[in-house]
C-alpha cells in the first residue's frame, strides 16, 4: 500500500521509511510560524519550557499582521513583546511594520516556505503552503511555542481525499470558485483530520496565486492541509523567490485514498457563500437580488496581485456604487509597490475604493472596515461565521475578487460578466 | 481522573470566533478571556457555568481560527471537558496541549441534554448520565495523550520527559 504526497513528506521528515494514516509521529519542522496574536500566547508558554532558547533562529517567522500597525494599546504591547523577544533570540525573519504583510502570502513571497518542507504555524491559515507541495498545517500556541524551543511537533499522519482537477475554467472563475465549490460540495467538516490532495490536468491552469488560494481554504473544509504537486509553475515561483534546497515529492501510484472526487472546471461557475458558514455556496446564477454595504478585497486568501489585477480590469472606467464602502488591501509591501507600478491603485481610488497599507483588518473584524448590525458586504475572505467582520447580526458573504470587484459596482451581487458586458 | 457537573449544549459547527470572539484577542490573560466565553453564540454562559461544568456539542466543534484563546477561555471558566459528536483538528490538539479533557463520542453528544447531571471517566472513557440514568462509552486517549493531559499540558510534559 503506497502512501500519499502528504504522508510521504510526514515520513521524511520523522525519519520513518513508512508512515500510515492515523499513526502517531513526531515529525523534525523546517518552519515555524508566529504572528501578533498567537505568538504572545506562545512566549508565555515559553517561559515555562526548562530548556532555554529557540531551536533556530532562521526557523521560525513572526510576522506582525492581524491588528497591526497597532490598533489600540493592547495590540502594540502584544507587538511590543513579540518585538523583544524577536531581538533576545535574534530571530531572523521578524517582521514589523514597513516589511510586514498578511503572514501568508508574505512567506512565499520572501522564499521562506518551500516543496518539501513540514511547517507549523499559529495561525489555521498556515495549510496555504501546500500550494507549493509542502506540508503545511495550523497549530495553537502551544504548538508554537514547543515547536520553537525543539524543532518538532507530534502528528496523528492523515488520510487524504483526492480531487482531480480537469479542464480549463471560464474566464471569470479561479481558485476562490474551485475551492469554494469543493466546501460547499463537502461541507466545512467534509475533509477533518485529512489533507486534500489536488491532482490533475486542470491544475496547470492554475496560476501560483489561485493555487495558494486553494490550499489556504483547505482548513474550511476541515482540513489538516491540502498539497498541490510540484510543476514547472512552482518551481519557477520558488526560484523567482529564491528558495532553493526543496525536494519534489509525489504520491505512489498505489496510494491509498478515502474518497476521490473529479471537479471538471470548465463546469464551475463564479460562487458565493453565504453567511454564515463557508459550505453554504450558491453559484453567482442562483444569488438574486441583494443588496450589499460593503466590499472588502484582500487577506491570505485573494490580496495577491493576480487578485488586484483581476479586480482592475474589472473595476476600471468604472465608480463604486452609491453608498458602497470598498476596501481594498493588498497583502505585503511588495504586491502593494507592484499594484502601485501598474497603475492598479490609480483604478482603484478614481473608482471610489480606498486602499490600504497591508493588514489583515477586517477579515478577521480587527479594525478598519467593522459591521454595524444589518449591513452586508461581499468579500475575497476565508470566513463567514457570525459577527466575524464585526456586528453579529452583519453578514458576510464570500466571494472572489472578480465577483467582489463587481458587486462594488453595481451595490449588489454580481455576476463579473453584467459589468464587463 | 473524574470530572462532574452540569451539561451545556450547542449544535453543530460551534466555531472559535464564538468561543472568543476576536474583539477579545488583544488579551492572552485566560481570566480575562473566561468573561467572554461563548458571549456571541450564549450571553448567559459566563454568568451561569460552575466550576467542573461540561460542555456537550454536535459535530466539529471549535472550527475556525487556530486560536489557543478559545480552549484556554473554556478551561479557566471553569468547565471540566468538553463532549461533542467531532472536533475541529486545530481545537483537538490545541485542548489537549493546554490540557482542557475533550472527548468525541457521538452517542453521548447526541442523547445528553442541556442541565443533564454528567459523570466522566477519562481512564475507561465512559461517560455517565445520571439524569438519563444512561452510561456511554466514549474514546479513551492514547497513552501519550493521556500523559499529556494528567500534566495539565504539552509543556510540562516535555519538562518532565
Ligand atoms: S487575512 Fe484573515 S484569515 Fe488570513 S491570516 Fe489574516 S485574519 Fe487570518
Amino acid at each position: 500500500m503506497g502512501m500519499t504526497m502528504t504522508q510521504k513528506i510526514l515520513a521524511h521528515h520523522a525519519g520513518l521509511e513508512k508512515v500510515e494514516a492515523g499513526q502517531l509521529i513526531e515529525a523534525e519542522l523546517d518552519m515555524v510560524l508566529g504572528n501578533d496574536i498567537t505568538t504572545p500566547v506562545a512566549i508565555d508558554v515559553m517561559e515555562g519550557i526548562s530548556r532555554d532558547g529557540v531551536f533556530d533562529n532562521e526557523k521560525i517567522s513572526l510576522v506582525m499582521d492581524h491588528f497591526v500597525p497597532n490598533k489600540d494599546i493592547k495590540s502594540a504591547e502584544h507587538t511590543k513583546q513579540v518585538r523583544e523577544f524577536a531581538k533576545k533570540y535574534n530571530i531572523k525573519n521578524y517582521f514589523d511594520v514597513g516589511q510586514m504583510g498578511i503572514e501568508h502570502a508574505l512567506l512565499p513571497e520572501k522564499g521562506l516556505v518551500k516543496a518539501g518542507d513540514c511547517i507549523i504555524g499559529a495561525d489555521s491559515h498556515t495549510c496555504t503552503y501546500g500550494a507549493l507541495g509542502a506540508f503545511s498545517t495550523g497549530v495553537g500556541s502551544t504548538d508554537m511555542a514547543a515547536g520553537m524551543s525543539s524543532g518538532r511537533a507530534w502528528f496523528k499522519v492523515p488520510g487524504a481525499i483526492r480531487f482531480n482537477l480537469i479542464n480549463k475554467p471560464s474566464k471569470w472563475v479561479g481558485g476562490k470558485d474551485v475551492i469554494l465549490h469543493i466546501i460547499g460540495m463537502i461541507g466545512v467538516d467534509g475533509a477533518l483530520y485529512r489533507s486534500m490532495e489536488f491532482t490533475g490536468d486542470g491544475i496547470q491552469y492554475l496560476n501560483m496565486d489561485d493555487r495558494f488560494t486553494i490550499a489556504n481554504m483547505a482548513i474550511e473544509g476541515g482540513a489538516k492541509n491540502g498539497i498541490f504537486p510540484v510543476d514547472d509553475l512552482t518551481r519557477e515561483y520558488m526560484k523567482e523567490h529564491g528558495a532553493t534546497g526543496y525536494t519534489e515529492y509525489e504520491a505512489d501510484p498505489d496510494a491509498v485514498y478515502d474518497e476521490e472526487y473529479t471537479i471538471d472546471l470548465s463546469k464551475l461557475r463564479p460562487t458565493v457563500s453565504f453567511p454564515h458558514l463557508p459550505e453554504n455556496t450558491k453559484t453567482i446564477d442562483e444569488v438574486g437580488d441583494l443588496d450589499i454595504d460593503q466590499v472588502v478585497i484582500g487577506s491570505c486568501t485573494n490580496g495577491r496581485i493576480s487578485d488586484l489585477r483581476r479586480s482592475a480590469e474589472i473595476i476600471k472606467g468604472h465608480k463604486v456604487a452609491d453608498g458602497m464602502r470598498c476596501i481594498i488591501i493588498p497583502a505585503t509591501q511588495e504586491i502593494y509597490l507592484q499594484a502601485m507600478e501598474e497603475g492598479l491603485l490609480k483604478i482603484f481610488i478614481e473608482a471610489g475604493a480606498i486602499v490600504s497599507t497591508p493588514t489583515c483588518g477586517p477579515c478577521l473584524g480587527g479594525y478598519m472596515g467593522i459591521l454595524a448590525p444589518g449591513e452586508r458586504c461581499v468579500s475575497t475572505t476565508n470566513r463567514n461565521f457570525v459577527g466575524r467582520m464585526g456586528h453579529v447580526d452583519s453578514e458576510v458573504y464570500l466571494a472572489s475578487p472578480e465577483v467582489a470587484a463587481a458587486s462594488a459596482i453595481t451595490g449588489k451581487i454580481s455576476d463579473p460578466d453584467e459589468v464587463m458586458a | 481522573m473524574n470530572a462532574r457537573g452540569t451539561v451545556f449544549k450547542y449544535g453543530d459547527n460551534v466555531d472559535t470566533d464564538v468561543i472568543i470572539p476576536a474583539r477579545y484577542l488583544n488579551s492572552s490573560d485566560p481570566k480575562e478571556l473566561a468573561q467572554h466565553c461563548m458571549e456571541d453564540i450564549d450571553k448567559d454562559f459566563v454568568n451561569n457555568v460552575k466550576e467542573g461544568d461540561i460542555i456537550v456539542a454536535d459535530k466539529n466543534f471549535g472550527c475556525g481560527s487556530s486560536r489557543e484563546h478559545a480552549p484556554l477561555s473554556i478551561k479557566a471558566s471553569g468547565v471540566s471537558c468538553v463532549i461533542a459528536q467531532t472536533f475541529a483538528r486545530i481545537f483537538y490538539r490545541n485542548a489537549i496541549n493546554i490540557g482542557l479533557p475533550i472527548i468525541e463520542c457521538p452517542e453521548a453528544a447526541l442523547e445528553i441534554k442541556a442541565g443533564d447531571d454528567v459523570e466522566i471517566d477519562f481512564d475507561s472513557g465512559v461517560i455517565t448520565d445520571h439524569t438519563l440514568g444512561k452510561e456511554f462509552k466514549g474514546q479513551p486517549f492514547p497513552e501519550f495523550m493521556q500523559k499529556i493531559i494528567s500534566s495539565e499540558g504539552l509543556i510540562s510534559y516535555l519538562n518532565n520527559k
